[in-house]
């Protein structure tokens, strides 16, 4: 039997590793709550798919993995391992991480691909917390060939060795680093976007300004601003807040600009508009 | 490089195509974009703006781009996406497999 992979969310991330699995030959089971979500995600994965291939992300050679897409979590039973990539809220993930754990067999891998929430609080959700990792996926995760490994205080040697074969698996190099709020790109990356969209929101400089300066000064390929659409500023907001709430420290919330953009629906790429305009969407 | 067999096939419906296609690239770079420019190295057709042409052509020119047709080879100028479109425009048998 082929081994087949869960991905639980069909939202920007889930369908983003849905399509990089798929892309290197591994069946997935695509969950989510809502069966409309479900039927945009095909549409989406198969975009991403093509996406993959036209920039020769996909390994040669290697036919396309099979997508079956379900509302049943009960449908990740059997599966190599499974990747959680709900909304980054911690009762969210706990409700989805809780019910996966009493379905799947133990010594399946769990990985949750939070941005911010810590990998040993997520563990008390479920059964084996030595099953349970970390695997931060950047979007678009089908072209980012790495990732952020979080290693939780009870994540198994034997989890970090599934998991190592399942990245050889995908083509993607990750970097293993210890359990903390944000983990180290998330820490790093989401208060200078927050900062960024302070300094639009106080008509310092436009957000072209501000990623002009960050790419033509500090070598940062496209800017805080284009990542911060491309990551999502709804999810951007959620990963501040769990950073915020669990360092104490005011910094991390967002700002208003940031929350302003978010109430105004202007979510970044796959909205259409965020800090930046957008026509046909592509994650 | 476009070959001469395809514009004189249909002169007038290339340049329409070529038409559209300048307009919807010019609004994105905010700049003149000529024929034959290379859209690699004036930096505008980046990882993220490939995959946006390629949705913008099948939507307005009813075509699907798949499998080897998938290249960045095919979006590097406009001559390139002229061809591409004509082939796949003429080629209707084989437009829409997956």
């Amino acid at each position: 039997m082929t081994p087949r992979l869960t991905v639980l969310g069909a939202g920007v991330m889930g369908t983003g590793i849905t399509a990089l699995a798929l892309g290197h030959g591994l069946p997935v089971t695509l969950v989510d709550i809502d069966p409309a979500v479900l039927e945009a995600a095909r549409a989406s994965v198969d975009r991403q798919l093509r996406h993959a291939q036209l920039l020769g992300a996909t390994p040669d050679g290697v036919a396309a993995g099979e997508l079956t897409t379900t509302t049943s979590v009960a449908d990740s039973a059997g599966s190599l391992a499974v990747v959680e990539a709900v909304t980054e809220h911690a009762e969210q993930k706990d409700k989805i991480l809780r019910e996966v754990s009493g379905l799947v067999a133990p010594g399946t891998v769990l990985i949750s691909n939070t941005s911010g929430i810590p990998i040993d609080e997520l563990a008390a959700s479920v059964e084996r917390p030595d099953d349970l990792v970390g695997i931060h996926f950047m979007n678009p995760s089908y072209l980012i060939k790495m990732v952020e490994v979080v290693r939780g205080p009870r994540t198994g040697d034997r989890t970090m060795e599934s998991v190592q074969a399942l990245l050889d698996r995908l083509g993607r190099r990750g970097i293993v680093v210890h359990d903390s709020p944000g983990f180290v790109t998330s820490r790093l990356l989401h208060p200078m976007i927050n900062t960024a969209a302070r300094l639009v929101g106080e008509g310092v400089a436009s957000a072209e300004q501000v990623d002009a300066l960050m790419a033509g000064c500090l070598g940062h390929p496209t800017g805080p601003l284009r990542t911060a659409d491309l990551i999502g500023l709804d999810n951007l907001a959620d990963s501040l807040v769990a950073m915020s709430e669990r360092l104490g420290d005011d910094g991390y919330r967002p700002c208003d600009h940031l929350l302003d953009l978010v109430g105004a629906g202007r979510l970044g790429r796959k909205s259409g508009a965020g800090f930046y305009e957008y026509d046909g969407t592509t994650t | 490089m476009t070959t001469d067999n395809v514009i004189d096939r249909d002169p007038v419906d290339s340049d329409v195509v070529a038409g559209k296609i300048t307009a919807y690239l010019e609004a994105k770079a905010k700049a003149p974009v000529a024929h034959d420019e290379d859209l690699a190295d004036s930096g505008l057709l980046t990882s993220m703006v490939a995959m946006e042409i390629v949705v913008f052509l099948e939507s307005t020119f009813g075509i699907a781009v798949v499998g080897g047709d998938l290249k960045m080879r095919n979006f590097r100028t406009v001559d390139d996406m002229v061809a591409l479109v004509a082939r796949l425009r003429g080629d209707g048998e084989n437009a829409g497999d997956a």
